[in-house]
Protein backbone atom coordinates (compact mmCIF):
# COMPACT_ATOMS: atom_id res chain seq x y z
CA UNK A 1 0.00 0.00 0.00
CA UNK A 2 1.30 3.41 -1.19
CA UNK A 3 1.38 6.21 1.21
CA UNK A 4 0.99 10.00 0.60
CA UNK A 5 4.08 12.31 0.44
CA UNK A 6 3.93 16.17 0.54
CA UNK A 7 6.52 18.16 -0.06
CA UNK A 8 6.25 21.93 0.68
CA UNK A 9 8.93 25.07 1.05
CA UNK A 10 7.54 28.13 2.35
CA UNK A 11 7.59 29.40 -1.39
CA UNK A 12 5.17 26.44 -3.08
CA UNK A 13 4.60 22.92 -3.11
CA UNK A 14 7.48 20.69 -4.39
CA UNK A 15 5.22 17.61 -5.46
CA UNK A 16 2.29 15.65 -4.14
CA UNK A 17 1.30 12.51 -4.58
CA UNK A 18 1.65 8.70 -4.04
CA UNK A 19 4.77 6.67 -3.14
CA UNK A 20 5.97 3.48 -2.20
CA UNK A 21 9.10 4.51 0.18
CA UNK A 22 11.42 7.36 0.71
CA UNK A 23 15.12 7.67 2.36
CA UNK A 24 15.38 11.31 4.75
CA UNK A 25 19.05 13.00 5.80
CA UNK A 26 17.31 13.20 9.48
CA UNK A 27 19.74 14.75 12.05
CA UNK A 28 20.44 11.39 13.62
CA UNK A 29 21.38 9.82 10.13
CA UNK A 30 19.70 8.65 7.11
CA UNK A 31 16.06 7.75 7.81
CA UNK A 32 13.94 5.10 5.78
CA UNK A 33 9.92 5.66 5.97
CA UNK A 34 8.01 2.80 4.78
CA UNK A 35 4.01 3.04 4.27
CA UNK A 36 2.75 2.48 7.97
CA UNK A 37 5.29 3.92 9.87
CA UNK A 38 4.25 5.18 13.20
CA UNK A 39 3.82 8.86 13.90
CA UNK A 40 7.43 10.53 14.04
CA UNK A 41 8.07 14.40 13.49
CA UNK A 42 12.13 15.08 13.09
CA UNK A 43 14.49 17.92 11.77
CA UNK A 44 16.33 17.08 8.71
CA UNK A 45 19.70 18.04 8.00
CA UNK A 46 21.06 19.58 4.43
CA UNK A 47 21.21 16.22 2.39
CA UNK A 48 19.79 14.32 -0.21
CA UNK A 49 15.70 12.82 -0.46
CA UNK A 50 15.18 9.38 -2.03
CA UNK A 51 11.46 9.10 -2.83
CA UNK A 52 10.62 5.66 -4.34
CA UNK A 53 7.68 5.66 -6.58
CA UNK A 54 6.21 2.28 -8.67
CA UNK A 55 9.88 1.63 -9.33
CA UNK A 56 11.19 4.76 -10.08
CA UNK A 57 13.63 6.54 -7.97
CA UNK A 58 14.05 10.01 -7.73
CA UNK A 59 16.34 12.37 -5.77
CA UNK A 60 15.88 15.98 -4.29
CA UNK A 61 18.43 18.44 -2.60
CA UNK A 62 17.16 19.90 0.66
CA UNK A 63 18.78 21.98 2.70
CA UNK A 64 17.16 20.77 5.95
CA UNK A 65 13.14 21.54 7.18
CA UNK A 66 11.05 19.16 9.39
CA UNK A 67 9.34 15.11 7.94
CA UNK A 68 6.16 14.91 9.53
CA UNK A 69 4.65 11.06 9.45
CA UNK A 70 1.19 10.69 10.83
CA UNK A 71 -1.38 7.88 9.63
CA UNK A 72 0.04 6.90 6.06
CA UNK A 73 0.84 10.72 5.68
CA UNK A 74 4.32 12.03 5.06
CA UNK A 75 4.78 15.82 5.04
CA UNK A 76 8.31 16.86 4.39
CA UNK A 77 8.32 20.74 5.31
CA UNK A 78 12.19 21.69 3.54
CA UNK A 79 13.50 24.99 3.89
CA UNK A 80 14.66 24.28 0.00
CA UNK A 81 14.17 21.58 -2.48
CA UNK A 82 15.37 20.76 -5.26
CA UNK A 83 14.81 18.08 -7.95
CA UNK A 84 17.91 16.77 -10.01
CA UNK A 85 16.68 18.12 -12.69
CA UNK A 86 16.31 21.52 -11.51
CA UNK A 87 20.04 21.88 -10.68
CA UNK A 88 22.49 23.49 -12.65
CA UNK A 89 25.67 21.03 -12.42
CA UNK A 90 28.15 23.89 -13.06
CA UNK A 91 26.45 26.43 -10.81
CA UNK A 92 26.24 24.10 -8.01
CA UNK A 93 29.93 23.32 -8.55
CA UNK A 94 31.14 27.44 -8.74
CA UNK A 95 29.11 27.32 -5.74
CA UNK A 96 30.69 25.00 -3.91
CA UNK A 97 33.90 26.59 -4.89
CA UNK A 98 32.49 29.85 -3.80
CA UNK A 99 31.69 28.07 -0.04
CA UNK A 100 34.88 26.20 0.06
CA UNK A 101 36.45 29.60 0.23
CA UNK A 102 34.66 31.29 2.37
CA UNK A 103 35.44 28.84 5.08
CA UNK A 104 38.81 29.20 4.10
CA UNK A 105 38.48 33.28 4.12
CA UNK A 106 36.31 33.36 7.29
CA UNK A 107 36.98 36.14 9.75
CA UNK A 108 34.36 34.99 12.26
CA UNK A 109 33.10 32.26 14.12
CA UNK A 110 29.63 33.48 13.21
CA UNK A 111 30.85 33.82 9.96
CA UNK A 112 32.07 30.46 10.06
CA UNK A 113 29.14 29.08 10.68
CA UNK A 114 27.26 30.48 7.67
CA UNK A 115 29.92 29.50 5.44
CA UNK A 116 30.02 25.86 6.42
CA UNK A 117 26.65 25.96 6.01
CA UNK A 118 26.08 27.01 2.79
CA UNK A 119 29.52 24.45 2.03
CA UNK A 120 26.90 22.10 3.27
CA UNK A 121 24.11 23.21 1.16
CA UNK A 122 26.30 23.19 -2.05
CA UNK A 123 27.80 19.75 -1.71
CA UNK A 124 24.19 18.38 -1.49
CA UNK A 125 23.01 20.34 -4.87
CA UNK A 126 26.54 18.82 -6.39
CA UNK A 127 26.16 15.58 -5.08
CA UNK A 128 22.39 15.32 -5.93
CA UNK A 129 23.09 16.91 -9.50
CA UNK A 130 25.71 14.43 -10.07
CA UNK A 131 22.86 11.72 -9.87
CA UNK A 132 21.45 12.97 -13.11
CA UNK A 133 23.79 10.90 -15.19
CA UNK A 134 24.96 8.02 -12.73
CA UNK A 135 21.90 7.16 -11.77
CA UNK A 136 18.40 6.33 -13.26
CA UNK A 137 15.99 8.61 -12.00
CA UNK A 138 12.16 10.12 -12.61
CA UNK A 139 12.02 14.04 -12.28
CA UNK A 140 9.77 15.08 -9.58
CA UNK A 141 9.59 18.80 -10.44
CA UNK A 142 6.34 20.35 -11.24
CA UNK A 143 6.52 22.37 -14.78
CA UNK A 144 8.32 25.66 -13.87
CA UNK A 145 6.11 28.62 -12.76
CA UNK A 146 6.77 31.90 -15.65
CA UNK B 1 -12.18 81.42 -22.69
CA UNK B 2 -9.53 79.16 -24.28
CA UNK B 3 -8.93 78.71 -27.60
CA UNK B 4 -9.52 75.81 -29.70
CA UNK B 5 -5.65 75.26 -29.68
CA UNK B 6 -5.29 75.12 -25.85
CA UNK B 7 -8.17 72.50 -25.95
CA UNK B 8 -6.55 70.24 -28.16
CA UNK B 9 -3.31 71.00 -26.73
CA UNK B 10 -4.89 69.93 -23.29
CA UNK B 11 -6.81 67.00 -24.73
CA UNK B 12 -3.42 65.21 -26.17
CA UNK B 13 -1.99 65.98 -22.53
CA UNK B 14 -5.18 63.97 -20.83
CA UNK B 15 -5.03 61.18 -23.44
CA UNK B 16 -0.83 60.86 -23.28
CA UNK B 17 -1.56 60.62 -19.92
CA UNK B 18 -4.30 57.98 -19.85
CA UNK B 19 -2.07 56.07 -21.79
CA UNK B 20 0.14 56.45 -18.83
CA UNK B 21 -1.93 54.97 -16.43
CA UNK B 22 -3.32 52.41 -18.51
CA UNK B 23 -0.19 50.88 -18.80
CA UNK B 24 0.27 50.81 -15.10
CA UNK B 25 -2.71 49.12 -14.27
CA UNK B 26 -1.79 46.39 -16.87
CA UNK B 27 1.37 45.95 -15.19
CA UNK B 28 0.40 46.16 -11.91
CA UNK B 29 -2.89 43.42 -12.81
CA UNK B 30 -0.08 41.20 -13.92
CA UNK B 31 2.55 42.00 -10.98
CA UNK B 32 -1.07 41.25 -8.84
CA UNK B 33 -1.84 37.74 -10.11
CA UNK B 34 1.92 36.61 -9.72
CA UNK B 35 2.10 38.06 -6.24
CA UNK B 36 -1.38 35.92 -5.20
CA UNK B 37 -0.05 33.06 -6.49
CA UNK B 38 2.69 33.22 -4.47
CA UNK B 39 0.32 34.24 -1.04
CA UNK B 40 -1.41 31.35 -2.03
CA UNK B 41 1.79 28.79 -2.51
CA UNK B 42 3.38 29.44 0.56
CA UNK B 43 -0.24 29.16 2.54
CA UNK B 44 -0.07 24.91 2.71
CA UNK B 45 3.36 25.41 4.47
CA UNK B 46 2.16 28.49 6.79
CA UNK B 47 -0.83 25.95 7.58
CA UNK B 48 1.43 23.13 8.24
CA UNK B 49 3.84 24.59 10.42
CA UNK B 50 1.52 26.06 12.53
CA UNK B 51 -0.53 22.77 13.29
CA UNK B 52 3.01 21.46 14.42
CA UNK B 53 3.90 24.00 16.20
CA UNK B 54 0.48 23.60 18.35
CA UNK B 55 1.37 20.28 18.66
CA UNK B 56 4.24 20.84 20.19
CA UNK B 57 3.68 23.18 22.33
CA UNK B 58 1.07 21.14 23.72
CA UNK B 59 3.34 18.32 24.68
CA UNK B 60 4.70 18.25 28.50
CA UNK B 61 8.51 19.20 28.76
CA UNK B 62 10.68 17.56 31.29
CA UNK B 63 11.80 20.76 32.94
CA UNK B 64 10.20 23.89 33.44
CA UNK B 65 12.29 26.10 30.36
CA UNK B 66 10.13 27.71 28.22
CA UNK B 67 11.37 28.66 25.12
CA UNK B 68 12.72 32.58 24.29
CA UNK B 69 10.51 32.78 21.58
CA UNK B 70 7.26 31.64 24.05
CA UNK B 71 8.08 33.30 26.74
CA UNK B 72 6.09 36.26 28.38
CA UNK B 73 7.34 39.73 29.46
CA UNK B 74 6.07 42.45 31.39
CA UNK B 75 5.90 44.67 28.22
CA UNK B 76 8.35 47.77 28.22
CA UNK B 77 9.46 47.72 24.74
CA UNK B 78 7.51 47.20 21.51
CA UNK B 79 9.01 46.28 18.40
CA UNK B 80 7.02 47.14 15.72
CA UNK B 81 8.04 45.86 11.92
CA UNK B 82 6.25 48.14 9.48
CA UNK B 83 5.46 46.65 5.98
CA UNK B 84 4.32 49.24 3.29
CA UNK B 85 5.46 49.68 -0.78
CA UNK B 86 8.36 51.14 -1.74
CA UNK B 87 6.32 53.06 -4.69
CA UNK B 88 3.36 55.43 -4.31
CA UNK B 89 0.31 56.01 -7.33
CA UNK B 90 -1.32 53.36 -5.31
CA UNK B 91 -4.31 54.75 -4.21
CA UNK B 92 -4.93 55.14 -0.64
CA UNK B 93 -2.62 52.24 0.42
CA UNK B 94 0.12 53.59 2.34
CA UNK B 95 -1.87 56.34 3.80
CA UNK B 96 -3.91 53.43 5.14
CA UNK B 97 -1.17 51.23 6.65
CA UNK B 98 0.42 54.36 8.22
CA UNK B 99 -2.48 55.83 10.06
CA UNK B 100 -2.86 52.47 11.45
CA UNK B 101 0.52 52.52 12.76
CA UNK B 102 0.63 55.91 14.15
CA UNK B 103 -2.76 55.07 15.62
CA UNK B 104 -0.95 52.08 17.44
CA UNK B 105 2.00 54.03 18.34
CA UNK B 106 -0.07 56.74 20.09
CA UNK B 107 -1.96 54.10 21.79
CA UNK B 108 0.72 52.28 23.18
CA UNK B 109 1.74 52.69 26.86
CA UNK B 110 4.99 51.01 25.83
CA UNK B 111 8.00 52.32 23.94
CA UNK B 112 8.08 51.61 20.53
CA UNK B 113 10.39 51.12 17.76
CA UNK B 114 9.81 50.34 14.60
CA UNK B 115 11.79 48.33 11.80
CA UNK B 116 10.54 49.40 8.10
CA UNK B 117 10.05 48.00 4.99
CA UNK B 118 9.47 50.03 2.03
CA UNK B 119 10.42 53.84 1.55
CA UNK B 120 6.53 54.94 2.10
CA UNK B 121 6.79 53.28 5.71
CA UNK B 122 10.31 55.19 6.15
CA UNK B 123 9.26 58.48 5.18
CA UNK B 124 6.32 58.42 7.17
CA UNK B 125 7.87 57.13 10.44
CA UNK B 126 10.98 58.96 10.00
CA UNK B 127 9.18 62.21 9.73
CA UNK B 128 6.39 62.13 12.24
CA UNK B 129 8.44 59.65 14.70
CA UNK B 130 11.18 59.23 16.51
CA UNK B 131 10.71 55.48 16.48
CA UNK B 132 12.75 54.03 13.59
CA UNK B 133 15.23 51.48 14.20
CA UNK B 134 15.91 49.80 10.86
CA UNK B 135 14.90 50.31 7.74
CA UNK B 136 14.53 47.99 4.82
CA UNK B 137 13.97 48.99 1.22
CA UNK B 138 14.13 47.80 -2.56
CA UNK B 139 12.67 44.48 -1.66
CA UNK B 140 11.83 43.02 -5.31
CA UNK B 141 8.27 42.54 -6.46
CA UNK B 142 9.28 38.95 -6.77
CA UNK B 143 10.76 38.73 -2.95
CA UNK B 144 12.21 35.04 -1.99
CA UNK B 145 12.29 33.93 1.44
CA UNK B 146 15.65 34.09 1.68
CA UNK B 147 15.36 37.99 1.08
CA UNK B 148 13.50 38.26 4.26
CA UNK B 149 15.32 36.42 6.70
CA UNK B 150 17.54 39.65 7.25
CA UNK B 151 14.41 41.40 8.52
CA UNK B 152 13.17 38.12 10.72
CA UNK B 153 16.46 37.57 12.27
CA UNK B 154 16.69 41.32 13.48
CA UNK B 155 13.13 40.49 15.14
CA UNK B 156 14.06 37.41 16.67
CA UNK B 157 17.87 38.86 17.98
CA UNK B 158 16.19 41.76 19.23
CA UNK B 159 13.58 39.74 21.00
CA UNK B 160 15.56 36.75 22.59
CA UNK B 161 18.07 39.93 23.51
CA UNK B 162 15.57 41.56 25.50
CA UNK B 163 15.39 44.52 23.10
CA UNK B 164 11.65 44.25 22.43
CA UNK B 165 9.26 42.34 24.87
CA UNK B 166 6.64 41.92 22.32
CA UNK B 167 7.30 42.36 18.46
CA UNK B 168 4.12 43.22 16.39
CA UNK B 169 4.01 43.00 12.29
CA UNK B 170 1.77 45.86 10.05
CA UNK B 171 1.15 44.75 6.86
CA UNK B 172 -1.65 45.54 4.17
CA UNK B 173 -3.65 41.83 4.21
CA UNK B 174 -4.84 41.36 0.97
CA UNK B 175 -8.63 40.33 0.74
CA UNK B 176 -9.53 41.14 -2.49
CA UNK B 177 -8.64 42.70 -5.67
CA UNK B 178 -11.14 45.55 -4.67
CA UNK B 179 -9.81 45.57 -0.85
CA UNK B 180 -7.24 45.52 1.46
CA UNK B 181 -7.53 45.38 4.87
CA UNK B 182 -4.45 47.24 7.40
CA UNK B 183 -4.14 44.60 10.17
CA UNK B 184 -1.43 45.00 13.04
CA UNK B 185 -0.81 41.26 14.35
CA UNK B 186 1.53 40.32 17.29
CA UNK B 187 3.68 37.78 15.98
CA UNK B 188 6.20 37.51 18.96
CA UNK B 189 6.32 36.01 21.86
CA UNK B 190 4.73 33.34 19.64
CA UNK B 191 1.54 31.97 20.91
CA UNK B 192 0.42 28.54 19.97
CA UNK B 193 -2.93 27.76 18.96
CA UNK B 194 -4.87 25.31 21.07
CA UNK B 195 -5.41 22.43 19.91
CA UNK B 196 -8.66 19.75 19.69
CA UNK B 197 -7.47 16.84 21.32
CA UNK B 198 -8.01 14.86 18.80
CA UNK B 199 -5.17 16.12 17.47
CA UNK B 200 -2.50 15.27 20.38
CA UNK B 201 -0.95 11.98 18.87
CA UNK B 202 2.01 10.15 20.33
CA UNK B 203 4.78 11.62 18.13
CA UNK B 204 8.14 9.64 18.31
CA UNK B 205 10.45 13.03 18.46
CA UNK B 206 13.84 12.79 16.84
CA UNK B 207 15.79 14.52 18.43
CA UNK B 208 13.24 15.29 21.36
CA UNK B 209 10.52 17.85 21.18
CA UNK B 210 12.48 20.24 22.34
CA UNK B 211 15.27 20.76 19.81
CA UNK B 212 12.28 20.47 17.71
CA UNK B 213 10.53 23.25 18.88
CA UNK B 214 13.43 25.70 19.06
CA UNK B 215 13.97 24.62 15.63
CA UNK B 216 10.98 25.21 14.43
CA UNK B 217 9.81 28.35 16.50
CA UNK B 218 12.62 31.30 14.52
CA UNK B 219 11.31 29.14 11.38
CA UNK B 220 7.52 29.79 12.42
CA UNK B 221 8.68 33.79 12.75
CA UNK B 222 10.33 34.17 9.53
CA UNK B 223 7.15 32.34 7.94
CA UNK B 224 5.29 34.85 9.19
CA UNK B 225 7.41 37.96 7.81
CA UNK B 226 8.02 36.31 4.38
CA UNK B 227 3.99 35.89 4.42
CA UNK B 228 2.95 39.40 5.34
CA UNK B 229 5.41 40.83 3.14
CA UNK B 230 3.91 38.83 0.35
CA UNK B 231 0.66 40.03 1.34
CA UNK B 232 1.87 43.63 1.11
CA UNK B 233 3.06 43.06 -2.45
CA UNK B 234 -0.54 41.43 -3.76
CA UNK B 235 -2.00 44.56 -1.89
CA UNK B 236 0.16 47.03 -3.26
CA UNK B 237 -0.20 45.69 -7.13
CA UNK B 238 -4.15 45.44 -6.68
CA UNK B 239 -4.42 48.76 -4.59
CA UNK B 240 -2.19 50.16 -8.08
CA UNK B 241 -3.90 48.08 -10.64
CA UNK B 242 -7.45 49.66 -9.25
CA UNK B 243 -6.49 53.28 -8.83
CA UNK B 244 -4.64 53.25 -12.17
CA UNK B 245 -7.54 51.76 -13.75
CA UNK B 246 -10.08 54.71 -12.54
CA UNK B 247 -7.39 57.43 -13.66
CA UNK B 248 -7.56 55.82 -16.94
CA UNK B 249 -11.16 56.12 -16.67
CA UNK B 250 -11.34 59.35 -15.67
CA UNK B 251 -8.48 60.61 -18.21
CA UNK B 252 -11.21 59.14 -21.11
CA UNK B 253 -14.11 60.80 -19.71
CA UNK B 254 -11.90 63.97 -19.33
CA UNK B 255 -10.79 63.81 -22.86
CA UNK B 256 -14.27 63.05 -23.84
CA UNK B 257 -15.58 66.13 -22.56
CA UNK B 258 -12.56 68.49 -23.40
CA UNK B 259 -13.64 67.48 -26.93
CA UNK B 260 -17.14 67.89 -26.74
CA UNK B 261 -16.48 71.72 -25.80
CA UNK B 262 -13.91 71.92 -28.27
CA UNK B 263 -16.29 71.41 -30.46
CA UNK B 264 -18.50 73.67 -29.65
CA UNK B 265 -16.16 76.03 -29.71
CA UNK B 266 -14.82 75.65 -33.22
CA UNK B 267 -18.25 75.33 -35.04
CA UNK B 268 -18.69 78.65 -32.83
CA UNK B 269 -15.89 80.08 -34.50
CA UNK B 270 -16.95 79.15 -37.77
CA UNK B 271 -20.84 80.30 -37.24
CA UNK B 272 -18.92 83.40 -36.23
CA UNK B 273 -16.53 83.59 -39.50
CA UNK B 274 -20.06 82.76 -41.90
CA UNK B 275 -22.02 85.76 -40.53
CA UNK B 276 -19.38 88.04 -40.70
CA UNK B 277 -18.52 87.11 -44.11
CA UNK B 278 -22.75 86.95 -44.96
CA UNK B 279 -22.61 90.35 -42.78
CA UNK B 280 -19.98 91.89 -45.41
CA UNK B 281 -21.61 90.50 -48.52
CA UNK B 282 -24.99 92.08 -47.61
CA UNK B 283 -23.64 95.11 -46.72
CA UNK B 284 -21.28 95.33 -49.76
CA UNK B 285 -24.49 94.43 -52.17
CA UNK B 286 -26.90 96.53 -50.35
Amino acid sequence: MPMQLQIITAEREVFSGEVDALVAPGVAGQLGILPNHAPLMTVLQPGELLVRAGGDDSYLALSGGYLEVLGNQVIVLADAAEDVDEIDEARAQEALVRAQERVAGRESDIELEQAVASLRRAQVRVTVARRRRSTPHRSLAPQARQ
Amino acid sequence: MPSVRDIRRRIRSVENTGKVTNAMSLIAASKMRRAQLAVTDGRPYAEKIHEVIATLAAQPTDDDTVHPLLETRPVNTVGMVVITPDRGLAGGMHANINRQVARFILDSDATVRSIVVGRKGRDFLVRYTDTVQAVFTDLSDRVSLADTTAISRLVIDGYTAGEFDEVHLAYMRFVSTVQQQPVIERILPVEPAALESAQRVGYIYEPDPATVLSALLPQFVEMQVYHAILESIASEQSARMVAMRNATDNANQLASDLTLVMNKLRQDSITNELLDLVGGQVAMEG
